[in-house]
């Protein structure tokens, strides 16, 4: 009853505009922002950090960055692994040529370089559509992991193969490198989706995200509103690309700390970025969010309870594992194709009428 | 003939102007099959020009010759005064001319707001960064062209439906708000292909008057493709006859409706 617009009238086109209409999602919002910065950091141990909560709001940016092209633009991607490997051998890089430099920038930098290449392979978007465009997409993801193989450069001529990140501080934190501590490691990862969040929200509710929209419902209409099909394709490869390479810049910097780009930043990422959306639901930044938790969280649960409840040796949990994380993909696409947050929207339409029926 | 560069009084009054858009001598042809066949004509500033002719004429191939989608292999399109080069649809919008398609072209899994503020994407400015941060130019052009679609909104009725997806309308509605979104572009030409097809009488009374009031409030020059002879004959000032790629007509709806070549068109030859 609480969860009403009655009596929160809106007097201008900005209040109308907002995010959250309805004032009880405003501060559920605030609340869930407060706990996430104020309390979880205090708590977290490095169990939490590194099994659940780090990699959740990494996937999270990354899902983002897909949702954006594949959800609000309709350009099919599966090169999101690759995109991803991109933006760890760009901060990689960078970390180890320009140690002076404040690793927040590099690491944003990794994302333009990111943006850069998603540029470069979203060229043929502007020929061809649909499965075509996947598999183009594919072609990227092998490229690029066979790339980052083949060229020691990369790898800075490391025996291993692997890149490893060196140590580096902010504000006297070391958020890179083996001392880092889960609170810094997860505040960092919580700082970036935040901030990306509230970018990709702005970016989709503006002329951006209408001209990416445009294009993905319809693109002969889109054309003649006056829409550059170049242009807006171009942009939403890039938007994307920037998202998906900070996250792999932050899964191989502050979550794994050393990296094997085919064991990393295989074609399992992709797929695994890509069911997550379409868990969580295409063309809704929430449904990133809620599509990561999913993902991270699901295996987690079932191995506590497997494992922990019932006792099962570890290697048949993980094969149950596989099989219950398939079905429920199969379950999604059959019964809900539009992911968890049109679920969340059906919640919250029938709260808001509750406790009427209509 | 009418003056070719002097305006005109309709019957009912209005003053038209002068030449607004000239197609001269177009021909298109897909491969072997010639669809238009050097067509000429005006269409003037401030008037409701009509393309009639039966099924498989070449109207909808002219209006794509007008908006860019095809490009005629002989003719000159003038618009304004000059000759325009060949152009892609989305520049041809950015010159002002907007459209509607016969078959409805919404975007469905958008609002029937935000398919209307698509309308005004020619007239965002704001950059990425302002965009990405909501800061500056880009909240507050957001503001201003919501201000104008919403006075759209309100000149077409449908202030009830602006948060409902255009996916859910009623095919009526669906072609208001694609009518909705051309107007948001304030076009110097609005092109309408067939706004009234598949509707029932009062819908069509319905988007009759509100051909007739965009054109009276905002001045703006209409050319539509229409099936229903009665509707054309009392909303356009002058009509272009097509029939099998070619211009068997030309004037206003009196001299069109005794043009013997039109009856002809419409009703069959007794051949003997």
């Amino acid at each position: 009853m609480l969860y009403r617009e009655a009596g929160d009238f809106k007097t201008s086109y900005r209040e109308d505009g907002q995010t959250f209409p309805i004032r009880l999602d405003r501060w559920g919002y605030y609340a869930v922002l407060a706990v996430a910065f104020g309390i979880v950091p205090f708590l977290i141990n490095d169990y939490w950090a590194s099994a659940v909560l780090v990699p959740f709001l990494i996937y999270a940016v990354a899902a983002m960055g897909l949702n954006i092209l594949t959800g609000y633009a309709g350009q099919v991607s599966l090169g999101t692994g690759g995109f991803m490997a991109v933006g760890a051998y760009a901060v990689y890089k960078l970390m180890t040529a320009f140690p002076e430099v404040n690793i927040v920038l590099h690491i944003l930098l990794a994302g333009g370089i990111t943006a850069i290449v998603g540029m470069v392979f979203g060229l043929p978007s502007l020929r061809i559509k649909g499965f075509y465009l996947a598999v183009a997409t594919l072609a990227a993801q092998f490229f690029l992991v066979w790339l980052f193989n083949k060229v020691p450069w990369f790898y800075n001529y490391s025996a291993s193969g692997q890149i490893t990140a060196p140590e580096r501080t902010l504000l006297g934190y070391a958020i890179t490198g083996p001392a880092s501590s889960a609170a810094v490691k997860y505040l960092v990862c919580l700082c970036f989706a935040v901030v990306l969040a509230w970018v990709a929200r702005n970016l989709t509710r503006g002329t951006l995200g209408r001209k990416w929209m445009a294009i993905r419902d319809m693109d002969i209409a889109a054309e003649i509103i006056g829409v550059n099909p170049l242009t807006a394709k171009l942009s939403a490869f890039a938007v994307s690309s920037f998202f998906v390479g900070i996250a792999g810049a932050l899964l191989f910097a502050v979550y794994l700390g050393a990296a094997e780009v085919g064991e990393a930043f295989g074609i399992n990422k992709s797929f695994l970025v890509l069911f997550m959306i379409i868990i969580g639901g295409l063309g809704s930044v929430f449904g990133s969010f809620a599509g990561a938790a999913f993902m991270v969280l699901l295996p987690v649960l079932l191995k506590n309870l497997l494992v922990g409840g019932f006792g099962w040796p570890t290697n048949l949990a993980a094969h149950i594992e596989l099989m219950i994380v398939g079905g429920l993909i199969i379950l999604f696409l059959i019964v809900e194709p539009h992911g968890l947050a049109r679920l969340w929207r059906l919640a919250k339409e029938k709260l808001r009428l509750w406790p009427f029926p209509h | 003939m009418l003056d070719r560069t002097e305006g005109y009084t309709t019957p009912d009054g209005r003053q038209i102007g002068g030449v607004l858009m000239e197609l001269k001598d177009i021909t298109l042809r897909f491969g072997g099959v010639v669809a238009i066949k050097e067509i000429s004509f005006d269409i003037r500033e401030g008037e409701i020009r009509a393309i009639i002719g039966p099924n498989g004429a070449g109207k909808s191939s002219m209006l794509n010759v007008i908006s860019g989608f095809y490009h005629p292999q002989d003719g000159e399109v003038w618009f304004k005064g000059r000759r325009r080069p060949p152009m892609r649809p989305y520049q041809v919008a950015r010159l002002g001319i907007a459209r509607t398609f016969q078959n409805i072209a919404l975007f469905d899994g958008m609002t029937v707001l935000d398919n209307i503020m698509t309308g005004r994407l020619n007239k965002m400015r704001s950059g990425l960064l302002s965009q990405a941060l909501w800061w500056g130019a880009a909240e507050r052009e957001e503001v201003e062209n919501r201000a104008e679609v919403e006075k759209i909104i309100d000149f077409l009725e449908i202030q009830n439906i602006r948060k409902t997806p255009v996916g859910r309308l009623p095919y009526g509605l669906k072609k208001r708000v694609e009518l909705a979104r051309a107007l948001a572009a304030e076009p110097g030409l609005l092109l309408l292909d067939e706004p009234m097809a598949g509707m029932n009488v009062e819908e069509k009374e319905d988007m009759s008057r509100f051909i007739l009031d965009v054109n009276d409030e905002f001045g703006t020059t209409i050319c539509l493709i229409e099936h229903d002879m009665g509707v054309v004959m009392d909303l356009s000032d002058r009509v272009v006859v097509m029939d099998y790629g070619r211009k068997i007509g030309d004037g206003t709806p009196d001299q069109v409706r005794s043009n013997q070549e039109v009856i002809d068109a419409y009703l069959g030859v007794a051949h003997d």
